[in-house]
């Protein structure tokens, strides 16, 4: 049996094809000593791998295969040094001296290029497809969104990637999933991922790499498929990708760091080739119908605890799947009430950007709603751009003024209130309606804050009504 | 690099119920800001321990001293902070056992040589049921059997093959491992057809 020349068994998902490039050898034991083409690092997960690799006498094998940013701990109100938190002054400076120590390459504010380590790899044309990815923080996964295999590691294992430019690790599987039809008005990216999310868990993909496919994924842009690969990890998957095709290439074209000229059709011959095969393998398969999605928004304490917009919040008595407990805990923590609507839920805060919604078309779809009012009283609504390339364009398309103008705090580059290591946090009880990627207890920096994660659109609309609201009336 | 062999885990046990327990919650984002892991005990599971208000399994007398942490499905999910095991090892604890663990986190506790033991649904429940009944029992993790045995019996566990064969060998601190490679690293490296815009 044969097609195109390949037997069955030819036959290769990009996962299996990227895997096999990067493979040094097999070790005992059966996990893969895999080459990691490109490597990330921050100033959270940094500083004691690199003191652990002082500690053990070893040079970075490959300095010109790391690259690092500054994203977690910056402000985004002054970036002026020294920063005003000694701390996170403290870790930058850690960052700068192992930088300067290693002859690795550094975007920090001053050099224009900085932003969410998941927003500039793509921007600068360093997330390439048929590459390994690794970076210490568990968001890595945005950059399957070119064909990359890419994945979130720990700290001792920023250590091995920098001591030797390799990982120890079993092969995943890949479940492909596949999103028909088309999208309709008001459902984005955001929307997408948060719906498979909810229908395979968020252990479901434990185990797996998730290859996103179908209409919809291949309709989308590059910055949406990044928005659906970034959730990959809070469906359990430690990594997920798309394969790249012709928007991919046309993206990466004219990158500061992607190839120029001649050889940049040579990568790009290569980049056609890492997609999978059709007619490869799968060890699961998955098909979600587009046309029947919604705007949606969590309720919960985790990313599967979502609903659409339009519906009402389920009944833990009514609950088949076993996981009574955990919608009581959800309940007892978020203080909503069973059977009622989600929409009309208060908020008190806005956050709008992070690796999973910071970029431009985030802001555009935004910018969109803000214009159809101002923030309602008594909601604090802040716009956080994932890069300060992205703000520069931003404020090149008038979308700062069009925020300000709203009623937003218009802000400087970084993580900001997704996860509470800056300044920017939730005080007390307050809900935030937010376009982050975690709505765990204690996530945006108060221990009992509220999240409620929906797209950058819904957020926007949330924050005009002082209320969840269905961004599809304000389109 | 290589430690001594990790053949098996003997102690008491701390039962903390609940699926899904994220990273966030074993240590959160407030204490990552820092630049060594020193110190990251005392806040496991702070902020959940506030909350609780002194009813948190791991501020339960008959749970002191516990050495292993038996937890529910998908322990360790969201943040890929490799201080979350870390708090836990400085906290005494040395291994884990639930029905799974979240990949990242699993990862780390192998580079850390914290074995991540799984059982099937209804052994994890007899488990936590035993252990919460009588903590002072001791729990032995037998990772070259892959075997749990406590006061009601042996359970068959998971553990899987390239994480047992680390932590039996001693080498869960992989670098060593890794290095052996030699040149085969940089052979892998030439033949890659992409990087050289920016090697």
């Amino acid at each position: 049996m044969s097609a195109g020349g390949k037997s069955l068994l030819d036959k290769k998902s990009l996962l299996d094809k990227v895997w096999d490039a990067h493979t040094v050898r097999e070790l005992p034991g059966g996990d893969t000593q895999l080459f990691i083409g490109l490597h990330l690092i921050h100033e959270v997960t940094s500083p004691q791998a690199f003191a652990m690799l002082k500690e053990a006498g070893l040079p970075v094998r490959f300095p010109s295969r790391t690259f690092a940013t500054v994203d977690h701990i910056i402000p985004t109100q002054s970036q002026q040094r020294p920063l005003r938190d000694a701390l996170a002054e403290q870790m930058l400076v850690a960052l700068e001296r192992n930088c300067a120590e290693h002859d690795i390459r550094l975007f920090d504010p001053a050099s224009g290029q900085q932003g969410i380590v998941h927003v500039i790899g793509p921007e600068l044309g360093l997330t390439q497809p048929g590459t390994t990815i690794a970076c210490g923080d568990s968001h890595t996964s945005t950059h399957g969104a070119f064909g990359a295999v890419a994945f979130g590691i720990g700290t001792s294992q920023v250590r091995d990637v920098l001591a030797t430019q390799c990982l120890a690790l079993p092969r995943p599987k890949v479940r492909r999933i596949d999103v028909t039809g088309k999208l309709p008005a008001g459902v984005y990216a955001k929307d997408v991922i948060l719906a498979i999310i909810r229908q395979l868990g968020v252990h479901g993909g434990v185990g797996y790499a998730y290859e996103y496919a179908g209409p919809v994924i291949e309709a989308m842009t590059l910055e949406e498929r990044l928005t659906v690969c970034n959730m990959s990890i809070e469906g359990g998957a430690r990594c997920g990708y798309v394969n790249p095709d012709e928007a991919t290439i046309a993206y990466l074209a004219g990158r500061p760091f992607a190839p120029q000229g001649a050889e940049f059709e040579r990568a790009a011959a290569a980049w056609r080739a890492t997609a999978s095969d059709a007619g490869a393998a799968y060890a699961d398969r998955v098909e979600i119908d587009g046309r029947r999605l919604a705007p949606s928004v969590t309720w919960g304490i985790n990313p599967g605890q979502n609903i659409g917009v339009d519906e009402r919040l389920p009944k833990p008595g009514l609950d088949a799947s076993g996981q009574r407990a955990s919608l009581e805990e959800a309940y007892a923590f978020m203080g909503l009430v069973p059977g009622e609507p989600i929409a009309g839920t208060r908020i008190d805060v806005a956050f709008i950007g992070s690796c999973t919604n910071g970029r431009i078309s985030d802001l555009r779809e935004a910018a969109r709603v803000a214009r159809k009012g101002r923030v309602a009283p008594n909601v604090r609504a802040l716009v956080v751009p994932g890069s300060q390339a992205v703000a520069r364009q931003a404020v090149a398309e008038g979308l700062d003024e069009v925020f300000r103008a709203a009623g937003f705090e218009w802000r400087e580059a970084g993580c900001s209130m997704c996860l509470a290591m800056n300044p920017d946090k939730l005080v007390g009880r307050e809900v935030c309606a937010s376009s982050s990627n975690r709505n765990f207890k204690g996530r945006q920096g108060s221990p009992t804050g509220r999240t409620l994660l929906m797209s950058p659109a819904m957020v926007a609309a949330a924050a005009l009504r002082g209320q969840v609201s269905d961004v599809r009336e304000l389109l | 690099m290589a430690s001594p062999p990790l053949r098996e885990v003997r102690g008491t046990a701390c039962v903390l119920r609940g699926d899904d327990i994220d990273t966030d919650r074993i240590i959160p984002a407030r204490f990552l800001r820092c630049v060594v892991f020193d110190g990251l005990g005392e806040h496991a599971f702070e902020d959940d321990r506030l909350q609780a208000k002194g009813d948190h399994p791991l501020d339960d007398e008959r749970f002191a001293g516990a050495s292993i942490l038996v937890v529910g499905r998908n322990f360790g999910c969201g943040s890929s902070r490799e201080h979350a095991p870390q708090a836990l090892m400085r906290r005494g604890f040395r291994a884990f056992v639930g029905a799974s663990f979240a990949e990242i986190f699993a990862g780390n506790c192998v580079a850390l040589g914290l074995p991540c033991l799984t059982l099937a649904p209804a052994d994890l429940a007899q488990l936590m049921d035993s252990v919460s009944l009588d903590p002072k029992q001791t729990l032995v993790l037998d990772l070259e059997a892959r075997r749990v045995e406590y006061r009601g019996g042996r359970l068959a566990a998971g553990l899987p093959d390239g994480a047992r064969r680390q932590l039996l060998e001693g080498t869960w601190n992989a670098t060593a491992v890794l290095l052996e490679a030699g040149e085969r690293i940089e052979q892998t490296a030439a033949r890659l057809a992409y990087g050289s815009s920016w090697v």
